[in-house]
This record gives C-alpha cells, sequence and structure tokens, in this order.
C-alpha cells in the first residue's frame, strides 16, 4: 500500500534505512548528509530498529568498519559526503575489491577547494574508478526508491560490489518534497534477508578476507572483479523489474524523457533533470524536437545504450557537474562521448559544465542550452573547448559570449 | 487561484526562517497539495542573510532551481532591508510580507519602488503576547498563509493545530500560545497603504 507523505531527501534515505534494519552502521557527521546518521541513531535510541550504530573517529574508520561488518556476514550501511569520502578513499577500493555488498548514501558535495558544502558530483566522480556501483537520483523519491534496491544489487552472487547511492546535496537532501512511501513489511519482504555465502564468522569454512595477490593471481582478480560490474547491468534492471511490480515504478540504468524522437537531446544526473524536463516540456509545446536522457546508472556505465538511444540525434549537450581539469571537459562529457563514437553516431555534441559548488541552474538556462544545439547542428556554433553555464564573468559564459 | 505560487523567505541565521518555509511546505501538504520547501545556505554562522524558498503547486513540482520572480516574499528581519534587494524579481501582482516595529512611511522608501502590494506585522509584539519568547516565524506562517491565499485559514489554523500537537507532545504547555500567535498574527498583519 502506497503512503502518501512528505519529506526531505535525507529523511527519505534514513526511512529506508528503518525499513530495512540492516546490522550496523557505522557512520562519521559530514554536511550535508550528517542527518542521515542523526535520524537512524534517533531511531535506535527509540527502539524503533536494532541496528548497531557504531560512532567511529573519522570516515576511514566509518568504511573501515563497514568492511569488518561486511566480511563478519553482516548487513552494512554508512553515509557521507565530500571530503568525508575522500577520507574513506583507500578503503573504498579496499571493499570493492573484498566484494563486500556495502551500501553507502552518498549526498554529494564537492570537494575542497574553495571550501564548499554544495552540491557537485567531484566526490563522486573522483571515486567513479573505485569499483563501486554509482546510481544518482533526480528527488527524494527516486532516492527513497534506489536505496531500497540497493542492498538486492549489491548481494546479488553475480555481483558481489558496493553500492554508492548518490543524491545531490541541499538541492535534494534538505528540500521538502510530496513522496509515496511503502509499508514496511512489503519493503521488507522486497529486500529480503542477507544470507551471505562466505563471511568470517562461518565455522565451517576458513578464508581470508584482503590478503596480499601476488602478481600471477592479483590481475585475474582484477578481471573477476570487472566481469561482476558487467554483470551488475542486468541485475540492476532485475531488481528494477521487481520493485516496479510491488510500487509501479519504473526504473531502468536511464530514462528516457521526450527522447524517441528528439533531434536535440541533454544527457545528465541528478537535480538538474527535473528542471530540464521542465524546459523540454515547454520548448515541445512550441513544436521544438527535444529530449533528455537522465542517467541512473553511471557504474557500470551503459555505453552500448546510451549510444543506441542517441545514435538519431542531431546535437548533444552532456552536463557535467564536476570540474576534472583534463582541459577536455568532464567525465560525464568523456565517456558518453567515446559512447557516441562506438556508436557511430553522427551528432554535434558539446560538453557543459554546470553547477559547480551547488551554483544554480535555471529552465530558461536549459531552454538556451536547446537553442544552442540548434545553432551547432546548422553549423552556426562550434565547441572546440568546453564551455561552462551560467558563470557571473559573461564573456566566459556558455550563453553570454 | 494560481496553479504554483513560489514564496521567498529571507531571514538571518537562527531567526527561523527555514523553518517558517519548512512548516508552510509542510501544512500545505495537509492541505492536499504538491509542496516543495528549501533552504539556500550562505555561510554557516548565527545571524548570517539566509534565504529559504516554497513552490506550492496542484501539480508535480520538477524543477529544483532557486525563485528569481516569486508572487510573495516574507522579510523575517528588517535590518535585511539596508542589505538585501528583497523585493529582486517579486510580482507586482503578489506582495511582501516584513516583520518590523517601523510604521509603512519608515519602510516603504527601503522598498526601491516596488509597487505591489506591502504587509506589515509586528512579529515581536505577537510573540510578547502569545509565547513569551521571541520566535517570529510562527506569526510569520499566518501573515503569509493570510496574505498568499495558499490554503483556506480554517484548514491552516486546524492542520497547524494537528501538527503543533505533534511536535510538542511532551510540552503541551507551549501548544496553547502558538496557535494563539497563529491567530493574533492573522489579525494583527495589516496592508501598508
Amino acid at each position: 500500500m502506497p503512503i502518501k507523505t512528505r519529506m526531505s531527501g535525507n529523511e527519505a534515505v534514513a526511512h529506508a534505512i528503518k525499513q530495512i534494519n540492516p546490522d550496523v552502521m557505522p557512520a562519521f557527521p559530514i554536511t550535508p548528509s550528517t542527518e542521515i546518521p542523526q535520524f537512524v541513531a534517533s531511531m535506535i535510541a527509540n527502539g524503533e530498529i536494532d541496528t548497531e550504530f557504531i560512532p567511529v573517529e573519522s570516515e576511514h574508520s566509518a568504511m573501515s568498519a563497514a568492511m569488518g561488518a561486511s566480511a563478519a556476514g553482516a548487513r552494512a550501511v554508512t553515509a557521507t559526503s565530500s571530503c568525508g569520502m575522500a577520507l574513506m578513499w583507500e578503503v573504498l577500493y579496499v571493499a570493492a575489491s573484498s566484494r563486500l555488498p556495502i551500501v553507502m548514501a552518498l549526498v554529494n558535495r564537492g570537494l575542497t577547494g574553495p571550501l564548499n558544502i554544495n552540491a557537485e558530483h567531484s566526490d563522486s566522480m573522483g571515486a567513479r574508478d573505485s569499483g563501486w556501483i554509482q546510481i544518482y537520483a533526480e528527488n527524494n523519491q527516486e532516492v527513497y526508491d534506489n536505496f531500497l534496491q540497493a542492498h538486492r544489487i549489491a548481494e546479488h552472487k553475480d555481483v558481489r560490489l558496493p553500492v554508492m547511492i548518490c543524491q545531490d546535496g541541499f538541492i535534494t537532501s534538505h528540500a521538502v518534497q510530496n513522496i509515496t512511501l511503502w509499508e514496511d513489511q512489503a519493503i521488507r519482504d522486497f529486500v529480503g534477508e542477507y544470507q551471505p555465502e562466505h563471511y568470517l564468522l562461518r565455522e565451517d569454512e576458513a578464508m581470508a578476507v584482503g590478503p596480499y595477490a601476488l602478481s600471477p593471481y592479483c590481475m585475474e582478480a582484477k578481471k573477476a572483479q570487472a566481469e561482476a560490474m558487467k554483470r551488475a547491468k542486468q541485475v540492476i534492471l532485475d531488481v528494477a523489474d521487481g520493485f516496479e511490480k510491488i510500487t509501479g515504478r519504473h526504473y531502468g540504468l536511464f530514462e528516457e524523457y521526450r527522447l524517441e524522437d528528439a533531434e536535440y537531446a541533454v544527457v545528465a544526473m541528478g537535480s538538474v533533470c527535473g528542471t530540464v524536463k521542465d524546459a523540454v516540456d515547454a520548448m515541445r509545446e512550441q513544436g521544438r524536437k527535444v529530449g533528455l536522457l537522465k542517467l541512473r546508472v553511471f557504474r557500470p556505465f551503459p555505453g552500448r545504450e546510451i549510444g543506441a538511444a542517441l545514435r538519431h540525434c542531431k546535437a548533444i549537450a552532456i552536463m557535467d557537474r564536476s570540474e576534472s581539469y583534463s582541459s577536455q571537459g568532464g567525465p560525464l562529457g568523456a565517456e558518453v562521448t567515446a559512447a557516441l563514437y562506438r556508436a557511430k553516431a553522427s551528432a554535434e555534441t558539446v560538453n557543459i559544465m554546470y553547477g559547480l559548488s551547488g551554483r544554480d541552474v535555471r529552465v530558461e538556462e536549459i531552454r538556451g542550452i536547446f537553442e544552442e544545439l540548434e545553432k551547432l547542428a546548422a553549423g552556426e556554433v562550434s565547441y572546440p573547448e568546453y564551455p561552462y553555464l551560467g558563470l557571473r564573468d559573461g564573456t566566459e559564459d556558455l550563453l553570454n559570449r | 487561484m494560481r496553479h504554483l505560487t513560489e514564496i521567498r523567505w529571507h531571514g538571518r541565521g537562527g531567526q527561523g526562517a527555514k523553518t517558517a518555509a519548512l512548516l508552510l511546505a509542510d501544512v500545505a501538504f495537509q492541505a492536499g497539495k504538491q509542496v516543495q520547501g528549501f533552504p539556500e545556505y550562505g555561510p554557516e554562522r548565527m545571524g548570517a542573510p539566509i534565504t529559504a524558498y516554497d513552490r506550492i503547486s496542484d501539480r508535480e513540482i520538477r524543477v529544483h532551481s532557486n525563485i528569481y520572480e516569486p508572487d510573495f516574499v516574507a522579510v523575517v528581519d528588517d535590518t535585511l532591508l539596508h542589505t538585501v534587494d528583497v523585493t529582486a524579481g517579486l510580482k507586482e501582482d503578489g506582495g511582501i510580507l516584513i516583520n518590523t516595529v517601523k510604521s509603512g512611511e519608515e519602510i516603504l522608501p527601503l522598498l526601491k519602488g516596488y509597487a505591489g502590494k506591502v504587509w506589515l506585522l509586528d512579529a515581536r509584539k505577537v510573540c510578547a503576547a502569545t509565547l513569551g519568547k521571541y520566535f517570529p516565524n510562527t506569526p510569520m506562517l499566518a501573515a503569509m498563509v493570510k496574505i498568499s491565499g495558499v490554503m483556506d485559514i480554517p484548514v491552516f489554523l486546524r492542520e497547524m493545530e494537528t501538527s503543533l500537537q505533534h511536535k510538542f507532545a511532551r510540552k503541551p504547555e507551549v501548544l496553547e500560545g502558538n496557535l494563539k500567535a497563529l491567530r493574533v498574527a492573522l489579525e494583527e498583519v495589516t496592508e501598508c497603504v
């Protein structure tokens, strides 16, 4: 039974954790994810769930404790943001390569500096090669739904990889919006009991977690991990199907919004996608053929599927909320462009840097991007470099040159 | 009535402008609306100017940007009138609500020629008479509901009573004062002509 209520993105994650009632949650506070461990600690104190909360002295310890718990056979979750996840860095790789199905709520915030607390994807993008599955949300509803699907994906025998459930700091984490929840029993039945196969506390099976691997074995381990990431794609789709059967809410690797006959497309992730949808609807009313590809799953990267979905477009803007200082664009730009090349697409592309450190994005600006795409396809403009959107210095800004 | 009402709150950290915005979203949800209430933080410290926003609609809200052309603005601290452009983008068929002890003659010259409606409320006086403590967000919330018309006043009072009963379950003695603050603010808020 659906329960219609309203809550923030952080409350939505905490509510999901309450319904899942994981075994262990080690966490260290950092804005803007602090509320999540706060809410969960209150639920434990009130006797609503019996999760073991471990107050640790740093995020490095939080991820280490999550690893220990997961290796022992427990279902472990944590939450963090920005520099907090940066302090986990070393352990993120160890967790993934040890094939531990930890679930982390990441409330995206830019890495310092300059020091800033607002939304940016530089934290998760920095960890894009760490071996974690990454799933992004447009709003509070999606972050709730994604979190409920995370354990099923992470713990699946074909996968056994940690999962990061991402949402934009403040923009969704602190925004109260309408949301539809589902009753506890339906969620518990969907998520199920965790039944690990190999774990340290199993008496009849001696095993080691994270030992030194000599060169004759280490590369094979990495290949096996890469294969698990590839298999995760199908598992993510299967889990989404099961979720849809209960809730009626459909999820894929990405969402195609009015994309089928679109000549001009925006590719983006996270909260900006809601703003893009409003721009798409307004321009469709004028008869303009515009659409959105909203990427939900960044790791594993669905390159083949993205290439197929965008192949018919004339011009595509790929939006990055993370500067990689590569001097030729951001991570989403690089990977989507590569996917288009492999799909033998002929579309013109432009990689746009937007929303850094929480810089706001308006519907009018997205409409401006679609207008630029029309000019790009007509050969009236070109983008040898990657432009910034929304800069105060007009001479450097995409729409004010 | 508008399909979408957009409201911008200006306050200082610690005065409850964010709380007022979230409370308004909450009570509008109770009245059956689609809502979005969110803060925009500057420096994280008491007294720094902060902005908070509400979207209240009959339709799904998808946009995630700040509000640049609000229908209504609330100013929780009148010292902000000297430093923040509170009427920026404010629609002239909307209005601005200011918490102040000052008169219209003193306030109007600070509004840069804004031609829409201006409402004043002395929230300090309301708080002194009803709460015994200065929490301007409670009276400002009631006044904003009245001037914006986002919901019927009896529905607002009924839903606030329910949510305050829940919020103050362990402090029932403050419930009556809060309800009285809402009612007094509805009477005290005055249009500046």
